[in-house]
C-alpha cells in the first residue's frame, strides 16, 4: 500500500505502519497520524457531506475546529457519528465510515439538494410547508428529518465506562503551546502546582506545526524538551488529550480527557473518558487562534484548506492533499504556508495574494492583487479561477488550495461567564476584554500576541503575574518576532455561492438575504441562517458571516454585534459528562439492616426513594402478587406480622427547649407531652399546607424521638434545622438524623405482645396496663441489647414498633422470625402495610401530595388555636378554608366485584362528566381482604356531609366506570378498640 | 460554585442546599402581625438582580445555615456567616 | 406579503430581490393606546392577537434588545397540555389549540410538530399522580393515555429496560404534544403582528414608569417617553427587576434553567420523553439534535449560565434511560432566567397600579403558553378583564389561599 501524498520528515514513526479502513477500504498510516493526515497521505480528500446541499467536503482544517471531515468511528456499540478525522487519532484497526449519504461517498443522492439551493435558501421553510396543516408531521417533517441530522447512534447502550475526578492546583494552564509551555515552565520551576491541559495528544500546539526555531532547535524539538523538563517536576501535572471544556463558576473547570480513545478499545479496568473538575486558584488561558478563511466562489471542494493547516499536515505530519498546490492568502502566513510546502517538494503552483504589494519568492509565483473568483473539481479541487490584478483571468491547475485570511485568537473560554471580547483594529480580530472568568488571564495567540517570541514571553509574564512569582524574570529563548497586521479581507467581491458555514451550508448569498429580510443583529443572523450552529460551533465561520452582515449594515463589525462562546468549547461525549451514574448506579441504593435476610425470603423488593424495601415476601405456590399480600394482611390481623420499617425517617431532638421546638414545629400541641409517650403529629409547611406527619415519642424531658415518612425523611430534618437555626436561634435545642442508626420494625397483631414478651428483657413491663396505647421506653432485649419501644400502631391493630441499633437489625428481625413460629408469625411487606393502612385510614404520601390541608385530611380541628405553629396563621386564608373543602373519604364499589382505581375521579351519581362537575379524586386503593373487595381512600368535597352516597368514580385514562358508596375512611375497627387491646 | 464555610473553609455548592433568600428569617411575630405581614412574608421577594442575601444549608456537612452573600448577576460571593445567631464564629 | 410555497419557488427563479424585511423597525411614536414591554414570545403574542382579535392598532412593543433574544429562543421548545389542576389545564388545551393553528393564523411556518410526548412512570404513586392527571385532561377536554410497560416497550425500544435502577412502570402520553421551531414563534408573531400595524421597536430600554395619582401614564425608555393608554408587562425572567421600577414587589424568584442540545443524528427519537426517577427530558429537533434539559440550578440568578453539577445531574439522567447515547455529544448549553413563582403558576393580572398590567411568573412552562398567554393578556389589556381560561392566574391568589400548586412544594419557587 502506498503512501502517495507522505512526504519526507514529520512527526509520525514510520516503522510501525498501521492499518485502518475508511468506507471499507484499506490503507495505511503511522502512529502519530490523524485519520485525516492519514487520509491525505493515502491520496483522499473527499471524506463528508455537508448538512443541507450534500457537497462533497474534505478537511478544512488540521484541528477540533474542523467543519466537514466528520466520520462515523468504530463501529457496533462503540460507534461514533460525527467524529472529527482531523483530531481522531490513528489506531490499529481503525474503521471509519463517511456519513450523511446514500448511496456512497462519491455517489450521494441527496446531492440533488444542490441543484435546487435556489429553494433552499436561509429560512426556506418558515415560508412554505404550510397547507394543509395536516401535512406537516405526515409528510413535510418525515422528509426533511430523515435528511437532517449527520451521523447516527448504533442504539445500543455504550459499553464504555466513564469517570470523574477532582483536581487542584495553583495555576491551570489551557494550552500546551509556545505560551502555555512556557508558563508551565515558569511556574513549575517556582515550586508551584501547576495543570497544563491541551486538547491535542502531543504537547506543543502549533510548534509542531512550524519549522520555525526556538533558541538553537526546532520549535517541535524544544516543545519536547520542555515537555521533558515538566513532566519531572513533580508540581507540574500534563494533561495530553484533555479538552477544558467549561469555566464555571469560582475557578471551576470542567475538563474531558480522553484516555482510550486512541485505541481500540479501553485497557480492562480502564474508562474511555474522565470528566475532571479542576479547582484553580488561577487560571492561563492558551489556547492559541484560529486560521480564519476567505469566502469566494464555490470554496468548499475537498482540497479547499486553511493555508495554516496544509502546513501542519506538511511539517507534522507529512502529508498533502496534493503534488501541487495554490495558495490564496491576505497576509505573509500565507506564504510560510508556501515557503515550507516548497522545501517538502510540493510544487506551488501560484501564491494569489489580495495585496497590491505582496512580497515576491524566487521559488514560486505570487500574483499580486490577484483573487480567486471560483474553482472547478466535483469531488476534489482541480482548477482555481482567478482574477488578476488588471481583471484578467487565469486558471490555475491544483490539486489543493491554502487559503488564508487572517488569523483569530481562541477566546472561547473567556466568553463562558458572558464575558464579551472586544474589537482590536490592528488585528482586525476580537480579543479577550470586558470581563473575564475571575483568575483568568490570557496569554500568547489567544491574546492576540502572534509571534513565538511573543507567545513564550506573555506566557512567562502572564505565569509569574498571576501567581505573583518575584525576582528577576529568566530569559526569553530566541524566537521569532514578525510583527503582525491583518488587513481584513473577508470575501471576494460578487461572490454568491462562496460558503462561510461549510458544515450547515451558510453562504455569502444566505447572510445577503438574512439581512434583506430584517434579521440583522448578530443573535437573528446565526438563528435564521444556522450560521455558527454546526458541530465544529462557528469556529471558522462566525466572523466571516459577521462581517460580511457589517458591510451589508453599513456598520462596524462590533456594532453588529460579538459573537460569544457557550460551553462546551468542543462537543462533548454525555456518557462522559454522566460518568458512572447510570444503570443500577445511577443513584446509590440504601438498604436496610434486614435486607438480606429479607432477600433469603425471597422477598420482592420496591425502589422507595433511594431505599429498596421488601414488597411482599411470596411463599412457595403463590403465582400472584395479590396471594401473597392478602396471605401477609390476613395472618397479621389473626395473629402477628412483622414489617421492616427502618426507612422512616428519625430525628433525635434534644436539650431544655425540646419541647417548645415541637410546639412550634407541629400544629398540634406537644408542650405538655408527658415522658414516656408518644403523640401523633401533623407538621404544617408556613403556608398552611400538611408537609407530614408522624410520632414524637418523649423518651425524657429533654429528649424526643421524632419520627418522618419514608420520602420526606431528609426534607423534614431540613425544614427543623431551617426553624432551629433561622427562627429560634435562642432555644437550645440539637438535631441529629437518627435514621441509619436504627433499625425499626413494626410487630403488628393481636399476638405482637405475646411475641415481643419473648424477647423484651422481663425487667420490662410491656402489658396493656404497663405500657399502654402510644407508651414509649428505652427497653433492652434478648438480655442487655438496648431497644426502643413505642406502642404505635399504622396497621390498627395492637402493635408496637421496636428499634434497636441498627448492626442488630438483622438479629433481630431472624429473632422475631424465630420466636414467633408458635404464632405463625408472617413477615409482611410494604403491600400489606399500604392495604392495611388504607383499610384503617391512614394518611400516606398520596394523600400528603403537598396540596392538602389539615382540614382536608380530616385533622382541621388538631391546628392548635392556643399556639403559634408554623402554618397556622396561613392555614387560615379562606382559599383553604371553604364550606366545600375536599374532605378524606372512604371508598366502596357498590358492587364488590368492582376496581377502585388511585387517580379516578369522583363525579355525582348522575350529571355530566366533565372538569367542571368534579366532585374529587381518589388518593389510594387496595384490594381489603378484610371487607372482601377493594376499598379506597379519596378526597371529596363537603366529604365529611355525604356518608352513605352513591358517586361514580370515573377513570377514562384507564376506561373505567363503577359506581362508589362514601363511607368513613376508618374502614376497620373505627372504634380503635384493637390498637387500645 | 465554591462556599466559603465560616468553620469548614471552601466548600463546593454541591453539598448544601438552597432555602432561599435571607428574608425568609424575618418571619412576622405572631402576636402582632397582620395577614399582610404573613402574605408578604411568605410569598413577596425583593428578587434583586445584584446583592442577594440567601440561605444555604449545608446538607452534605456540617448541617448549619449560612447566610450567603452572593451578586446574581455574577456569582460572586461577597460575604458568608452562621444564620444562626451566637453560634461560635 | 404573503409566504407560500408558491411565492418560495418565484423568488427562487428571480434572484430573491423581492423578500421583504419580516417586520419594520419604527421610530416609537409619542403615544400609543397600549404598550407591551417585551418583544419575547408571549409580548409579540400579545400584540398579535391585540391586533388580530381584538382589532388594537395603536400598540407598540417594546424591546431592550432583539426580539425573540430572551427565553423563547432558549428553551426546549416542548409544547403540551397535561397539567393536573383545574386553574392550569384548560388554559394549556387553549394554547394547545391555538398552536395546532397558529401557521396558517401567522402565515409562517413555526413547525408545530404533534410528534407526542411521553412522561415516563417509575413507581406505584406515580402512577396514580399520573392516572390523576390524565384523567383530569381528558375531563378538560384534552387528550391522554395511559401506556402500560408492554406498550412502552413496543414504542420505545431503545429505553433502558435491562438495568434500570428504577425501572419503567408505564407512561402517560399526550399525543398532541410535541415541539415548535422556537424562534420561528417569535418571528412569526412579530411579523404578524407588524403587518397589522404594530410598531416593534428594538433597541428600546425601559427605564421607568410615569406613574400618576396611581395611574401609568406611559415608560420612559431609552429612547425618551412613550405615552400609553395601558402598558403591558411580558419581560418573563426580569419580572421582578422592571416591576420594582413600579415600586412592586413580586411572588416571584428569578433562576437559572439550562438547556442542552447534542450535535445533529438521524432519527432517533419520535417525540419528547420525559424521565420520571430523575431530570432529564429530551426531544429531537427536526436538524437531528438532541435537544434536553432538567432542572433548574436551583438558586437566585439572573447570569442566564448555570454551573457543572446540575450539567451532570441532566446528563446522568439521561444515560440512565437512554444508555445509547453516551457516546452523542453535547454540542451546546445555555442558561434561561425563570421567573420562578411561589406556586409554580403564572399571573395575568391587572396591577393596583391603573393602567399597568402583568404578565409572567412562568417558571420553565413559558413557551408552551405563549400564544394562550399572548390570547389572555391581550384580552386582559384590551377588555379590562380576564380571559376565561386564565381567571385564576390572580396576584392575591396567596393573600386569599387560592394557590395554583401542580407540584406541591408550596412557596419555594426553586422547587416547583
Amino acid at each position: 500500500m502506498t503512501q502517495k501524498n507522505r512526504l519526507d520528515g514529520g512527526q509520525i514513526d514510520r516503522n510501525t505502519t498501521l492499518n485502518f479502513t475508511f468506507d471499507g477500504k484499506t490503507y495505511a498510516g503511522h502512529p502519530g497520524d490523524t485519520l485525516a493526515s492519514a487520509l491525505l497521505a493515502n491520496n483522499v480528500r473527499l471524506m463528508g457531506r455537508s448538512f443541507k446541499y450534500h457537497r462533497p467536503r474534505g478537511p478544512l482544517t488540521a484541528g477540533s475546529e474542523e467543519p466537514n471531515a466528520i466520520v462515523k468511528l468504530r463501529s457496533g456499540a462503540r460507534q461514533e457519528p460525527n467524529t472529527r478525522a482531523t483530531t481522531a487519532e490513528l489506531f490499529e484497526g481503525l474503521a471509519a465510515k463517511s456519513q450523511n449519504r446514500w448511496p456512497s461517498l462519491a455517489f450521494d443522492a441527496m446531492a440533488i439538494n444542490d441543484r435546487f439551493s435556489n429553494f433552499l435558501t436561509a429560512g426556506f421553510y418558515y415560508k412554505t410547508f404550510m397547507w394543509p396543516a395536516a401535512f406537516w408531521e405526515k409528510l413535510y417533517e418525515p422528509i426533511i428529518r430523515k435528511a437532517a441530522g449527520l451521523g447516527s447512534l448504533s442504539m445500543q447502550a455504550d459499553p464504555d465506562e466513564y469517570d470523574k475526578g477532582f483536581r487542584h492546583c495553583d495555576l491551570l494552564i489551557i494550552g500546551a503551546g509556545p505560551a502555555g509551555l512556557n508558563a508551565a515552565l515558569t511556574a513549575g520551576r517556582a515550586g508551584k502546582h501547576v495543570i497544563l491541559a491541551d486538547e491535542d495528544f502531543r504537547m506543543g500546539g502549533r510548534l509542531n506545526a512550524e519549522t520555525l526555531n526556538i533558541a538553537d532547535m526546532t520549535g517541535a524539538d524544544w516543545a519536547a524538551h520542555t515537555v521533558a523538563e515538566l513532566s519531572a517536576l513533580p508540581n507540574v501535572r500534563l494533561m495530553p488529550r484533555t479538552t477544558v471544556i467549561g469555566a464555571f463558576d469560582h475557578g471551576i473547570y470542567g475538563a474531558v480527557e480522553r484516555i482510550s480513545d486512541h485505541l481500540a478499545t479501553p485497557p480492562t479496568g480502564k474508562p474511555r473518558q474522565i470528566l475532571w473538575r479542576i479547582y484553580a486558584k488561577q487560571t492561563l488561558l492558551c489556547a492559541g487562534a484560529t486560521e480564519r478563511p476567505i469566502a469566494f466562489e464555490n470554496n468548499d471542494r475537498p482540497g479547499i484548506m486553511l493555508a495554516a493547516s496544509l502546513r501542519a499536515y506538511a511539517n507534522r505530519w507529512a502529508a498533502t492533499p496534493a503534488q501541487r498546490i495554490a495558495i490564496f492568502t491576505n497576509n505573509d502566513d500565507g506564504h510560510r504556508t508556501a515557503q515550507d510546502l516548497h522545501t517538502k517538494g510540493v510544487k506551488i503552483a501560484a501564491v494569489i495574494d489580495t495585496r497590491p504589494d505582496a512580497p515576491r519568492s524566487h521559488d514560486y509565483e505570487v500574483l499580486r492583487g490577484a483573487q480567486i473568483s471560483d474553482t472547478k473539481g466535483r469531488l476534489g479541487l482541480t482548477f482555481a479561477e482567478v482574477t488578476l490584478s488588471d481583471g484578467s483571468n487565469r486558471t490555475v491547475e491544483c490539486g489543493a488550495l491554502g487559503v488564508s485570511g487572517g488569523w483569530n485568537p481562541n477566546v472561547h473560554l473567556t466568553c463562558h461567564q458572558r464575558g464579551r471580547p472586544t474589537w482590536d483594529d490592528t488585528l482586525a480580530a476580537f480579543v479577550p476584554g470586558g470581563t473575564l472568568p475571575p483568575g483568568m488571564t490570557v496569554a500568547g495567540a489567544a491574546n492576540g500576541t502572534f509571534s513565538t517570541h511573543g507567545a513564550l514571553k506573555s506566557g512567562a509574564d502572564a505565569a509569574r503575574k498571576a501567581l505573583g512569582i518575584k525576582g528577576r524574570a529568566p530569559a526569553v529563548p530566541d524566537a521569532e518576532d514578525a510583527p503582525i497586521t491583518q488587513t481584513p479581507f473577508w470575501y471576494v467581491e460578487g461572490c454568491s455561492r462562496a460558503w462561510l458555514d461549510q458544515q450547515n451550508d451558510v453562504t455569502v448569498k444566505d447572510v445577503k438575504l438574512s439581512h434583506q429580510e430584517g434579521f440583522r443583529s448578530v443573535e437573528h443572523l446565526k438563528r435564521y441562517t444556522t450560521l455558527g450552529m454546526a458541530t465544529d460551533q462557528g469556529k471558522t465561520s462566525n466572523m466571516g458571516g459577521l462581517a460580511i452582515m457589517a458591510e451589508l449594515a453599513g456598520k462596524s463589525i462590533p456594532e453588529v454585534g460579538t459573537t460569544i462562546f457557550r460551553p462546551p468549547y468542543t462537543p462533548t461525549a454525555i456518557g462522559a459528562l454522566a460518568g458512572r451514574m447510570r444503570g443500577k448506579e445511577f443513584h446509590p441504593t440504601r438498604l436496610t439492616p434486614s435486607h438480606f435476610w429479607a432477600k433469603e425470603r425471597g422477598a420482592v423488593f420496591v425502589e422507595v426513594g433511594n431505599w429498596l424495601r421488601a414488597q411482599w415476601f411470596p411463599l412457595p405456590g403463590e403465582t400472584h402478587w395479590r396471594q401473597s399480600v392478602d396471605r401477609e394482611v390476613t395472618a397479621t390481623r389473626a395473629s402477628v406480622g412483622v414489617c421492616d420499617c427502618t426507612t422512616l425517617g428519625k430525628i433525635d431532638v434534644q436539650g431544655t427547649d425540646a419541647a417548645t421546638f415541637l410546639n412550634k414545629i407541629y400544629c398540634n400541641g406537644f408542650a405538655k407531652l408527658a415522658v414516656g409517650k408518644t403523640r401523633y403529629g401533623l407538621m404544617l409547611r408556613e403556608d398552611g399546607i400538611a408537609m407530614d406527619d408522624g410520632t414524637a415519642a418523649r423518651l425524657a424531658e429533654d429528649q424526643f424521638v421524632v419520627t418522618t415518612t419514608t420520602a420526606n425523611a431528609a426534607k423534614v430534618y431540613q425544614h427543623m434545622e431551617f426553624v432551629r437555626q433561622c427562627l429560634m436561634p435562642d432555644a437550645d435545642v440539637q438535631l441529629i438524623s437518627t435514621t441509619e442508626a436504627w433499625a425499626q420494625y413494626a410487630v403488628a397483631g393481636p399476638n405482637s405482645r405475646r411475641l415481643l414478651q419473648k424477647i423484651v428483657d422481663s425487667d420490662y413491663d410491656i402489658s396493656n396496663e404497663g405500657f399502654p396505647f402510644m407508651a414509649c421506653a428505652n427497653i433492652t432485649v434478648c438480655g442487655g441489647l438496648r431497644a426502643r419501644l413505642f406502642r404505635i400502631s399504622f396497621s390498627g391493630e395492637l402493635a408496637f414498633e421496636i428499634a434497636v441499633p441498627s448492626r442488630y437489625g438483622d438479629a433481630l428481625m431472624r429473632k422475631l422470625m424465630e420466636e414467633g413460629e408458635e404464632f405463625d408469625v408472617t413477615p409482611y411487606g410494604t403491600e400489606a402495610l399500604g392495604v392495611m393502612r388504607i383499610e384503617k385510614g391512614h394518611a400516606a404520601g398520596n394523600e400528603l401530595n403537598g396540596t392538602t390541608t389539615a382540614l382536608n385530611l380530616g385533622m382541621g380541628r388538631m391546628v392548635s388555636k392556643a399556639k403559634d405553629s408554623i402554618g397556622s396563621k396561613l392555614s387560615e386564608r379562606p382559599g383553604l378554608n371553604e364550606a366545600d373543602a375536599l374532605m378524606q373519604v372512604g371508598l366502596r364499589p357498590v358492587d364488590a366485584g368492582d376496581k377502585v382505581t388511585a387517580g379516578g375521579h369522583l363525579m355525582n351519581a348522575t350529571g355530566p362528566v366533565d372538569a367542571k362537575h368534579d366532585q374529587g379524586y381518589v388518593t389510594s386503593a387496595a384490594y381489603s381482604p378484610t371487607l372482601g373487595s377493594m376499598i379506597g381512600l379519596g378526597f371529596l368535597k363537603d366529604g365529611g356531609n355525604r356518608m352513605g352516597e352513591t358517586l361514580r368514580l370515573v377513570s377514562p385514562v384507564t376506561d373505567l366506570t363503577v359506581k362508589v358508596e362514601v363511607v368513613s375512611a376508618h374502614f376497620v375497627d373505627p372504634e380503635g378498640e384493637r390498637v387500645r387491646a | 460554585m465554591i462556599i466559603n464555610h465560616p468553620l469548614l473553609g471552601p466548600r463546593d455548592s454541591a453539598e448544601f442546599v438552597y432555602l432561599g433568600a435571607a428574608e425568609l428569617m424575618n418571619r412576622p411575630d405572631p402576636e402582632t402581625a397582620s395577614a399582610d405581614d404573613w402574605h408578604d412574608y411568605a410569598y413577596l421577594r425583593d428578587n434583586p438582580a445584584g446583592t442577594h442575601r440567601e440561605l444555604w444549608f449545608h446538607e452534605g456537612g456540617d448541617r448549619s445555615i449560612l447566610i450567603v452573600t452572593r451578586d446574581t448577576t455574577t456569582h460572586e460571593i461577597s460575604a458568608v456567616e452562621l444564620a444562626r445567631r451566637g453560634a461560635p464564629k | 406579503m404573503r409566504y407560500s410555497g408558491f411565492k418560495v419557488i418565484k423568488e427562487a427563479l428571480t434572484g430573491h430581490k423581492g423578500w421583504k424585511p419580516a417586520w419594520r423597525d419604527p421610530e416609537p411614536k409619542a403615544h400609543y393606546d397600549i404598550v407591551i414591554i417585551g418583544g419575547g414570545g408571549h409580548g409579540l403574542a400579545t400584540a398579535h392577537y391585540l391586533a388580530s382579535v381584538y382589532g388594537q392598532h395603536r400598540v407598540a412593543v417594546i424591546e431592550k434588545g432583539w426580539i425573540g433574544g430572551g427565553n423563547v429562543g432558549r428553551n426546549t421548545t416542548i409544547i403540551r397540555s397535561n397539567y393536573l389542576l383545574d386553574g392550569n389545564e384548560p388554559f394549556y388545551e387553549f394554547s394547545l389549540k391555538l398552536w395546532e393553528g397558529l401557521e396558517q393564523d401567522l402565515n409562517y411556518n413555526a413547525m408545530v410538530s404533534q410528534r407526542g410526548i411521553m412522561n415516563l412512570i417509575h413507581s406505584d404513586a406515580q402512577r396514580d399522580a399520573f392516572i390523576r392527571r390524565g384523567n383530569a385532561m381528558i375531563l378538560n377536554g384534552a387528550d391522554a393515555e395511559y401506556l402500560d410497560l408492554a406498550q412502552i416497550k413496543q414504542e420505545y425500544p431503545f429505553l433502558n429496560f435491562d438495568d434500570a435502577r428504577f425501572p419503567i412502570k408505564g407512561g402517560l402520553a399526550q399525543r398532541r404534544g410535541g415541539t415548535v421551531r422556537h424562534d420561528a414563534v417569535a418571528w412569526g408573531y412579530a411579523r404578524a403582528a407588524d403587518s397589522r400595524g404594530v410598531d416593534i421597536i428594538q433597541n428600546c430600554e425601559v427605564i421607568g414608569f410615569r406613574i400618576e395619582n396611581g395611574t401609568c401614564l406611559g415608560v420612559e425608555t431609552s429612547r425618551g417617553f412613550i405615552g400609553a393608554g395601558r402598558v403591558g408587562c411580558a419581560v418573563a425572567g426580569n419580572s421582578s427587576r422592571l416591576m420594582s421600577k413600579a415600586g412592586m414587589r413580586l411572588p416571584i424568584e428569578s433562576h437559572v434553567l439550562q438547556a442542552f442540545v447534542s450535535e445533529g443524528l438521524k432519527p432517533v427519537l419520535p417525540g419528547v420523553i420525559t424521565f420520571g426517577a430523575g431530570h432529564f427530558y429530551v426531544s429531537q429537533s427536526d436538524k437531528g439534535g438532541l435537544v434536553f434539559g432538567g432542572d433548574i440550578d436551583g438558586y437566585n440568578s439572573y447570569a442566564q449560565r448555570g454551573n457543572l453539577p446540575v450539567v451532570e445531574d441532566v446528563c446522568e439522567g439521561g444515560m440512565a434511560i437512554m444508555p445509547m447515547i453516551g457516546r452523542a455529544r453535547l454540542l451546546r448549553m445555555w442558561g434561561g432566567i425563570m421567573d420562578m413563582s411561589m406556586d409554580g403558576s403564572p399571573i395575568i393580572d391587572r396591577t393596583h397600579i391603573d393602567g399597568l398590567y402583568f404578565n409572567g411568573g412562568w417558571c420553565y412552562g413559558g413557551f408552551k403558553a405563549t400564544p394562550a398567554s399572548g390570547y389572555a393578556f391581550a384580552h386582559l389589556l384590551a377588555r379590562d378583564e380576564p380571559h376565561d381560561t386564565a381567571t385564576a392566574y390572580r396576584f392575591d391568589r396567596f393573600r386569599t389561599g387560592h394557590m395554583i400548586d401542580e407540584k406541591g412544594m408550596g412557596n419555594q419557587p426553586n422547587l416547583h
